[in-house]
């Protein structure tokens, strides 16, 4: 089984390119320790730290009214938990909320979809219900992913999910 | 105890260039009270119109932003008292109509009814400055402090229904409309 590096470096590269100063954030095991964590320290992000999911998605939607753009990172199970806010204010209302998405419990070189961790299994199928556009990222080589899915975002005014599925280093 | 349009209205002669978050019953009175532009109800989902504040006042720090919550939404969104003030954005007054109900569904008591001090929750958390009003003229009295004063700043506002306005589910969460206070907020 190939070992393709996934850098904290390399998404935080494209976050930033991608025009974003805030990060809205809960801990997510699989980004908190070498990208969240790296974030916090770095003055070019303002790390906007909130103590549920659903509020992320409406400090996002603030901030876009704002004329601001924004990620909300999070793990997996906090999207499922915000699923009426996704709803209601990302798809209903069309504002632009970036997710990036922890697949915590996902295993190497297995698509989401066939994942045996259930909350990972139905994961992208509920994104396509919901009509949200989503994007895996699992190796330095899928970052340049990341730019264009947040700009469609704002050009589009909806949201979408960047899928984190394994640990950036 | 305040009627709620009453207190709004007082609220309205002292409103200069402020962007007001409401949510529910507030969201449908101020839209016919303050008709404005900077007016922002479109929140989308119960309890959110504080983080949707926040991200208002942290967008926009050269602009005073008032949210008028609920009882009800505020205990949907506790955490956010917390986020808020570990934020402390300066330019954020949330202000809370407590009228012990779920109004909007049916007017069915919230847990605690009356039993919950608000300023307390918000003082623990950290706001800078919290308030209790349940008489109009008082309220009228202190909002030129409060809204230039440094914040967070939390108040909380004893309110029953007054008089009845139209309500327009689709004008609170118009996109349209959205599009146009982003546009007003970004000439202004």
């Amino acid at each position: 089984m190939a070992d393709y590096p996934l850098t904290a470096a390399a998404i935080k590269n494209e976050i930033k390119r991608a025009g974003i100063h805030f990060v809205v954030a809960l801990p997510d095991r699989v980004t908190s320790q070498y990208l969240l964590k790296g974030m916090l320290s770095d003055a070019d992000f303002r790390v906007v730290q909130v103590c549920k999911e659903d509020e992320g998605v409406s400090v996002c939607s603030g901030l876009y009214a704002a004329g601001k753009r924004s990620i909300l990172m999070m793990q997996y199970t906090g999207l499922l938990d915000s699923i009426n806010s996704i709803r209601g204010i990302g798809v209903e209302g069309k504002f632009p909320v970036c997710m990036f998405v922890g697949l915590l419990g996902k295993e190497p070189d297995v698509a989401p979809t066939q994942s045996k961790k259930y909350g990972v299994k139905i994961i992208e199928p509920i994104l396509d219900v919901m009509g949200i556009e989503h994007h895996l990222i699992e190796r330095d080589g899928d970052t340049p992913k990341i730019v264009p899915a947040i700009d469609k975002a704002y050009n589009d005014s909806f949201p979408v999910a960047v899928l984190i599925g394994k640990e950036p280093r | 105890m305040m009627k709620r349009d009453e207190m709004l209205k007082a609220f309205a002669r002292q409103r200069k260039d402020e962007i007001v978050v409401a949510v529910y019953m507030a969201a449908q009175e101020i839209t016919h009270i303050s008709p404005d532009e900077l007016n922002y109800t479109f929140t989308g989902a119960m309890g959110q119109g504080s983080s949707h504040a926040l991200g208002l006042a942290l967008g926009r720090p050269d602009r005073r932003v008032i949210v008028f919550d609920g009882d009800g939404s505020l205990l949907m969104n506790l955490g956010s008292l917390v986020t808020i003030a570990n934020q402390a954005p300066k330019n954020l007054v949330h202000c809370v109509c407590e009228n012990g109900t779920y109004e909007t569904n049916g007017a069915v008591p919230i847990p605690r009814a009356g039993r919950i001090r608000f300023t307390d929750l918000a003082k623990t958390a950290g706001y800078r400055k919290t308030y209790e009003f349940a008489d109009v003229a008082q309220w009228e009295r202190e909002l030129p402090n409060i809204l230039k004063d440094d914040g967070p700043i939390f108040v909380d506002l004893k309110v029953e229904p007054g008089e009845a306005y139209p309500e327009n589910f689709p004008r609170l969460y118009s996109i349209e409309h959205r599009e146009k206070f982003r546009r007003a907020l970004q000439n202004s």
